[in-house]
């Protein structure tokens, strides 16, 4: 709050020399279930929203409301049951390199070392000279401090590490979305503080598109330009909150009126998911207790 | 780029340098308390055996089951004389050999096998079923098939030989390869892998630490089956010999001691191939290095 609401140097005009490409994803009344006629689990029901480009939206929802099936979805490993998803105007029929995926654990190749998982991806396709892939290997493995660690497997890499060299590994494939389905969940608080940070930095700096996924409220205000709050499954959009706090983000920002008041917002809606739920199962009163707790 | 001649420097082997590199990894073996252990304990179970053995002599009493046993002075004796023999180490050459053939063809067909199995729907649909049914038999009941089947002794040897370790083989392969994470076939296809580069790049790599596993395993049933294939055929009149057969000839003329010699014999081969394994492992999966 006490941050001067002023752009940062790479949203100024004349965009610098490292601008992507970006995409703007429209999922327009997407549908999912799964299972058979006999036992059909309906997981995601009607859901229309839109990334912008250059934005980052964040999504929040109960555990197990279908936020890995949504990224899923967008990725394009599976297919929705009725309505689409466009990228660019395009409608997504299957997985492919404009999308990246950080996946809610690593998955880093661990028989390969850190820099020959980073240029796996342009290798195999053998879209990008030799040279000009191995220099802008070590240069995103540099920027994501991994420059003396490029020739370690993923085994002997820290959590945080192993997060950094998966960026470097999806920012490679010069991808116009990048996909994130709780990519810091299992780290410790202090890595995963650092973590936010870096890649909020990282984000700010070229606007990639972004989806993505958390349960962690704070962590998705950190991060996000607009946040989506999921409902209980079938799941559908509870509610969209625009983000509007300034660049670069501070974990001080966390603290201001705004953020408490999105957070407050956002946490009264996974109450009432819950307290559904609760009602409904009967098998969830910690989740709401827990909850009501962090309400306080 | 600034960094090579650093790396270059440090390991440049001057003749100063590499003495101490040299000296420091045998103090690092001196100081090893793993290999200290295993040494003592070899020593201890052999000096109690050899005064389990020599209680008879020495205080007129004889300790039941390990009494009887020839103490380690005496087999040690009878196996400086049986070493200088070229027919002890036919025998060792023949079951190494076979061992090895039998290994060696059961990789040959069952890694491909194995594969197959675990990534075609209809491929697993038909052979499965049959595998399964046959993969509970002990390789030992083929023996006397397999002396019908096959024209020569040697051949139904190595024909179960084969067996023993076939089965452990594909299963190991079928279910590592099954199992490799879901996240590293999506994570490759969004970057544009093929079917093909998914087989090569992913599923092979993934599967190769099962492939070791089953070796290891497969190469322990390998030397038992040998063994005991060599016993049964009564080392044959045209296949002859093998360490298998030397054991049981050692009985027939009475010889516990070299009984005794054939059985460490079978050990130190043993312990030498899953050595062997491990280190061929080590080699092909650097990544599963921990230090
Ligand atoms: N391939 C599948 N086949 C059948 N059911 C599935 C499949 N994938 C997900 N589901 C079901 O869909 C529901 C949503 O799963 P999903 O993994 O998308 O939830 P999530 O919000 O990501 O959960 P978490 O918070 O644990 O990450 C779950 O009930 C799950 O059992
Ligand atoms: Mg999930």
């Amino acid at each position: 709050m006490q941050q001067p609401v002023t752009p940062t140097a790479n949203e100024a005009p004349g965009t610098p020399a490292t601008a992507v490409g970006k995409a703007t994803v429209e999922l327009k009344k997407v549908s999912k279930s799964y299972g058979d006629e006999w036992e059909r689990q309906e997981v995601i029901r009607d859901i229309t929203m839109v990334l912008k480009a250059g934005e980052l939206t964040a999504v929040v929802g109960p555990s197990g409301c279908g936020k890995t099936t949504l990224v899923n979805l967008v990725a394009g490993f599976e297919k929705p049951d009725t309505g689409e998803i466009l990228l660019n105007g395009k409608r997504i029929t299957g997985p492919g390199h404009d999308r990246m995926v950080v996946f809610q654990e690593t998955a880093l190749l661990p028989w390969l070392t850190a820099y020959k998982n980073v240029i796996f991806g342009p290798n195999l396709r053998g879209d990008m000279p030799r040279a000009e892939v191995k220099k802008e290997a070590n240069r995103l493995l540099e920027k994501v401090g991994l420059g003396e660690f490029k020739d370690k497997y993923p085994l002997h890499l820290s959590g945080g590490m192993q997060r950094r060299a998966e960026l470097a590994q999806a920012m490679i494939n010069r991808p116009l979305l990048l996909i994130m389905d709780e990519p810091f969940r299992g780290l410790d608080a202090m890595t995963r503080e650092l973590m936010q940070e870096f890649f909020s930095r990282l984000f700010e700096e070229n606007r990639r598109t972004n989806l993505f996924v958390t349960s962690e409220i704070e962590e998705a205000i950190f991060v996000a330009d607009r946040l989506v709050v999921l409902s209980n499954r079938p799941t559908t959009i509870r509610e969209i909150i625009d983000i509007n706090l300034p660049r670069p983000r501070t974990f001080e920002m966390l603290s201001s009126p705004e953020a408490y008041g999105y957070k407050r917002q956002a946490l009264e809606i996974l109450h009432e998911e819950a307290l559904k739920s609760f009602n409904r199962s009967g098998d969830q009163a910690d989740f709401v207790e827990a909850y009501s707790k962090r309400m306080g | 780029m600034a960094e090579h001649p650093t790396v270059h420097a440090a390991v440049a082997p001057g003749p100063g340098r590499a003495v101490p590199l040299r000296r420091t990894r045998l103090q690092k073996l001196l100081e090893n308390t793993t290999l200290w252990r295993g040494i003592v304990a070899i020593v201890g179970f052999i000096l109690f055996w050899e005064v389990c053995s020599q209680w008879k002599g020495w205080f007129g009493y004889q300790i039941p089951w390990i009494g009887k046993v020839a103490p380690p002075s005496d087999v040690m004796a009878v196996w400086m004389d049986i070493l200088p023999q070229p027919g002890y180490w036919e025998s060792w050459y023949l079951s190494t050999f076979r061992v090895f053939l039998g290994f060696a063809i059961a990789q040959v067909i069952g890694i491909p096998f194995g594969l197959a199995l675990a990534v075609n729907k209809y491929f697993r649909d038909v052979f499965f079923p049959p595998f399964e049914v046959l993969r509970p038999i002990p390789p030992l009941a083929w023996v006397p098939a397999a002396i019908i089947f096959w024209p020569t002794t040697e051949l139904s040897i190595t024909f179960v030989t084969f067996l023993g370790a076939f089965f452990t083989i594909v299963i190991n392969v079928l279910g590592g390869a099954r199992s490799i994470d879901g996240r590293y076939l999506r994570a490759a296809q969004s970057m544009g892998a093929s079917q093909w580069d998914l087989f090569r790049r992913i599923i092979l790599p993934g599967t190769l630490p099962s492939i070791f596993t089953g070796a290891a395993v497969g190469m322990g049933i390998t030397w038992e089956v040998v063994l005991a294939a060599e016993m049964i055929s009564g080392g044959g009149q045209q296949a002859g010999g093998g360490l298998g057969f030397f054991i049981w000839s050692s009985f027939m003329g009475g010889s516990i001691e070299q009984v005794i010699v054939g059985m460490i014999s079978i050990g130190i081969a043993g312990y030498l191939s899953s050595s062997a394994i491990r280190y061929l492992g080590s080699v092909c999966m650097p990544w599963r290095r921990l230090f």
